[in-house]
């Protein structure tokens, strides 16, 4: 409220002329002043044996924690130094705390950190492994069970999410493969230009986009927009207790939470990625037609020419995998969320680079392997 | 109460007159007037829905009401922003589960506040005065290393509480501080609050279901029902109030038993 004008010229501490072991206390001791107050303390306190503390205008909480310390360390006793009378209960209160100090964090000696830190690690990375497989034989055991009855199968949530994680990304898609298509098919005419095969860019961009393009654009963006949700969603059921509360009512949570999405991943990734496929052929059709002079009955002709079924196939065969991956990782580090909200953050930002990482990996394996078996 | 009748006589901390808060066609207040008192602990009771976090939230600045003023130490304050700063200098705020920021320890909590205000405090006195304030919340220095996620619901409410008065508030917002406490450390929490105001001073603005509370240390009951505030008195002259909501909630078998409680200690 209401503060003097000057606050810093009335308030301080200093040494009573008239009496070298007495210190002078006067002004507001508030926590705007405190700064001041507790050097003022450093320097004057270790001399002085006797406190006046009549001239104190105003205390507060914190004040009072630096007059409780003043009065410790020169011996004085309150009752004697002259504070007003109204700030007895408070610096009472405050003085019946008995001086707060922080546990001391020793730390050990680095050579012992680097140890323990590489323990820790193996330990960790040894214990998720088997959080690993034994979620993957939970997941292999309910939905074996879910073949055997099929009315276990949560049909609505799976309708629920397929439409969230395929129909509502189905537009960003068409649009970033159309984009990409068209930019595959300027990078061929770039190069392809200077030996006059212009037209193969039409091979370009058809084998690009039904071998690799449209399934690995269609499995990013579901990594980044759907891995992420997976995990935020189950993360903070974890904390609300939700999950605990699902089993309690008798029922499973990876029934309930983690079937519906894997399978509706598994269903809705082929899906995108003959949108993706699509969409791409499209982007880079009308690059070719629109800008380097190749009609569209050639272009049809030549992709009619260069497509066969196992190219698409080689496409098609991958979604399902990677839908399996995005979905059990995202699914999985959600589980594994724990408390806070920072933990949240952690394990979707864990799930996003997770399942990125394992859908290119796999890709390139595949592409080995295809490459192996002559498709 | 006595310290009811003499708290009227000074000048409002916070003075409402004609709040009205509507979201869409539902109103939730309507011509509410509201005085709050320098150094009284006021209790807002109402059923549930009634709006009373959404009264705290308008005098916060957290929420623009639809129409009606809003003075703070005599002084109108219009505009959101401006009712924000002057609440983030002059009060505290316990919010009804803590809010503490979970990605920080309980010490770096409470020394939050303090970082922001006074960002030229030394790093060893800042500690010092965040761990006198949990000290007086009556935690011990052990938790202040600990991670809020680490904490019972009581604890959290005590760090909360440290991290409320750390800045010297003037008026302290409780949002239901009892709620999701057991009987005994509802009744310790109730003690506690009521020995830090007496010994630091504030004015409090309570926002409670807790009968028991309101008997152990509310001077005055503020009661909102049918938009607005149907009566401010101590608790017993509240408690003979005509108002049907008023008479249901003070003659319910859980009040019985607080009145009863009360009458022992008293005697």
């Amino acid at each position: 409220m209401s503060t003097t004008d000057d606050p810093k010229s009335a308030t301080d501490l200093r040494v009573d002329p008239e009496h070298k072991e007495r210190l002078l206390a006067r002004g507001e001791w508030t926590l705007a002043n405190v700064q001041s107050l507790s050097a003022e303390i450093k320097a004057l306190a270790q001399q002085a044996s006797q406190l006046d503390a009549s001239e104190i205008s105003r205390l507060d909480a914190s004040g009072a924690m630096l007059l409780d310390k003043l009065c410790v360390q020169t011996g004085q006793d309150i009752s004697d130094a002259g504070l007003a009378e109204q700030w007895h209960t408070l610096f009472k209160t405050v003085a019946a705390i008995s001086e707060q100090q922080l546990p001391e964090d020793e730390a050990p000696p680095a050579w012992s950190r680097l140890l323990a830190g590489i323990g820790r690690r193996t330990v960790g990375f040894w214990q998720q492994s088997l959080l690993n497989i034994n979620f993957l034989g939970m997941i292999v055991h309910r939905l074996g069970r879910s073949v055997l009855k099929p009315g276990r199968l949560r049909l609505t949530a799976t309708v629920w999410h397929m439409q969230q994680t395929g129909l509502n990304a189905a537009p960003l898609l068409i649009l970033l493969a159309s984009l990409t298509g068209a930019v595959v098919a300027y990078l061929g005419a770039t190069v392809l230009k200077d030996f006059g095969a212009e037209v193969f860019i039409i091979d370009l961009v058809t084998f690009a986009f039904l071998r690799e393009f449209g399934v690995l654009l269609a499995a990013i963006l579901l990594a980044g927009r759907t891995a992420s949700a997976f995990c935020a969603q189950i993360g903070m059921m974890k904390t609300r207790e939700e999950l605990d509360a699902i089993r309690i009512l008798g029922l499973d949570e990876i029934e309930v939470l983690v079937l519906p999405r894997l399978i509706a991943l598994m269903i809705v990734l082929p899906l995108l990625t003959f949108i993706a496929t699509i969409a791409g052929l499209f982007g880079g059709l009308l690059v070719a037609v629109l800008s380097l002079d190749i009609n569209l009955a050639t272009f049809i002709e030549r992709m009619e020419q260069s497509v066969t079924l196992q190219h698409y196939l080689v496409g098609m065969f991958k979604a399902p995998v990677f839908a399996a991956v995005i979905a059990l990782v995202g699914c999985l580090e959600g589980m594994r969320v724990s408390g806070s909200a920072q933990s949240v953050g952690e394990h979707t930002t864990s799930a996003v680079v997770r399942s990125l990482t394992l859908v290119i990996v796999l890709d390139g394996l595949a592409a080995i392997y295809f490459m192996e078996i002559g498709w | 109460m006595n310290s009811a009748k003499a708290a009227t006589d000074r000048a409002p901390v916070i003075r409402i007159r004609k709040l009205e808060n509507r979201f869409g066609s539902q109103v939730v207040h309507s011509e509410l007037d509201l005085d709050l008192h320098q150094g009284e602990i006021l209790a807002v009771v109402g059923g549930s829905g009634s709006g009373k976090s959404v009264l705290m939230r308008s005098i916060l600045g957290l929420l623009r009401p639809d129409s009606g003023t809003i003075e703070v130490f005599q002084n109108e304050i219009t505009g959101t922003e401006a009712l924000q700063q002057l609440m983030a200098r002059h009060a505290g705020v316990l919010f009804q589960e803590g809010a503490l920021f979970s990605s920080l320890t309980v010490l770096e909590n409470v020394e939050l506040p303090l970082k922001t205000r006074w960002p030229k405090l030394s790093v060893p006195l800042r500690q010092q005065l965040a761990l006198s304030k949990l000290g007086l919340a009556g935690l011990a220095a052990a938790t202040a290393l600990k991670m809020p996620s680490e904490l019972s619901g009581g604890m959290r409410k005590r760090v909360a509480l440290a991290r409320a008065l750390v800045l010297e508030p003037e008026i302290l917002f409780l949002d239901e501080p009892t709620a999701g406490l057991d009987p005994i450390g509802a009744a310790e929490f109730d003690n506690l609050l009521r020995t830090l105001q007496q010994a630091l001073q504030f004015t409090v603005f309570m926002i409670t279901h807790d009968l028991d509370t309101l008997y152990a240390i509310a001077d005055r009951v503020a009661v909102i029902a049918d938009q607005k505030i149907v009566t401010t008195a101590s608790p017993d002259e509240v408690a003979k109030h005509s108002h049907p909501w008023i008479r249901d909630y003070f003659t319910g078998p859980r009040a019985r038993s607080a009145r009863q409680q009360r009458a022992d200690t008293t005697e």
